[in-house]
């Protein structure tokens, strides 16, 4: 993030004030925001100045989700003594998203779809759209049998024998990211026991579906409905 | 090698390339099925599309907004959406 200063500070200040950052801040959220305004805890992990040239100083920030940039350059405009705003942004990394070789242009975008419609060669189109189970990585992951699949697929909350494994990560009341045995991701959800309690469970839901990805009907359908178990 | 396997050591692929680790605990044993469903990279092009997400350097100017509905358009799908104005899910 690059901050404007209103007037030049020496470095020292400059130093000491972006220290006093580090940890938790309390931000309420802008006039112009969709969120409820009341006052929230945000961690600063960590803050650094890269650069600083006369009144522009270069930021770079690791930060809670939705902490407020724009209201951290304020605010230290606020403690200089001097005003600041917040000048330029750049985000440069979300959950597993970084700036590797797989951050595109919409140039590069619209090139690779062209080579695909016209030439029929989806080469590089795969080596730009990333299959959707990229975007958990970070998650906890549970792997369920095939015959709970659809159940899922339809949000429902997952039951305990369609568990086939998961990772030691799972902690009640976190997102976890459920996959089919293939790898495909079927939904997100957040779980209600932790990953050793999970996998002693012979019955009881382990996780409330929160996020379904995959579409009904891939998988087949193995519940019964009450006319089925009637009969 | 077994579907699970292989849809196992995928998710491992993924994971560790973006610098995490998965430890895990297997609790029920049974393979996949070869009969429905399909390995997340030998999905058909048109589905890739569908279940893919671009890691995408929006430039500056345009809304997130904006960019969404021109990657819609170009793709020719009707549900695309954003997470932190990085990375347009199609």
């Amino acid at each position: 993030m690059v901050v404007q200063l209103h007037e030049s500070v020496d470095r020292k200040k400059i130093n000491e004030v972006v220290e006093y950052f580090k940890g938790q801040i309390y931000q309420r959220p802008p006039l112009r925001s969709s969120v409820k305004r009341t006052i929230r805890v945000k961690t600063i992990y960590e803050i650094s100045i890269l650069d600083v040239r006369d009144k522009y100083v270069l930021l770079r920030v690791l930060c809670d989700p939705g902490t407020y940039m724009r209201k951290l350059a304020h605010d230290m405009g606020l403690m200089l003594g001097v005003g600041a705003h917040m000048r330029e942004l750049r985000r440069t990394r979300t959950g597993p998203f970084k700036e590797d070789e797989t951050l595109v242009t919409l140039q590069e975008v619209s090139e690779a779809l062209y080579v695909w419609r016209n030439m029929g060669n989806d080469t590089y189109l795969r080596r730009i759209v990333l299959p959707v189970e990229v975007s958990t990585v970070h998650l906890p992951k549970i792997l369920i049998l095939d015959t709970a699949v659809d159940a899922i697929a339809h949000g429902a909350n997952l039951a305990a024998p369609g568990v086939a494994a998961l990772t030691r990560d799972v902690e009640a009341n976190k997102t976890v990211a459920i996959y089919t045995l293939k790898g495909e991701l079927v939904a997100l959800g957040r779980a209600l026991k932790n990953a050793e309690e999970i996998a002693r469970m012979d019955k009881g839901f382990v996780a409330r579906t929160t996020r379904v990805v995959m579409p009904r009907g891939v998988y087949p359908k193995h519940w019964k409905t009450k006319s089925e178990t009637g009969s | 090698m077994g579907l699970r396997e292989k849809g196992m050591g995928f998710l491992n692929k993924i994971t560790e390339k973006s610098g995490y680790v998965n430890e895990w605990i297997n609790v029920r044993e049974a393979d996949t099925s070869f009969d429905y469903g399909v390995l997340p990279y030998e999905r058909k092009t048109v589905d890739h599309i569908r279940f893919g997400v671009i890691n995408l350097d929006k430039p500056p100017g345009p809304t997130s907004h904006e960019v969404v509905a021109w990657i819609k358009r170009m793709f020719n799908v009707d549900k695309a959406g954003h997470g932190g104005t990085l990375e347009p899910c199609t």
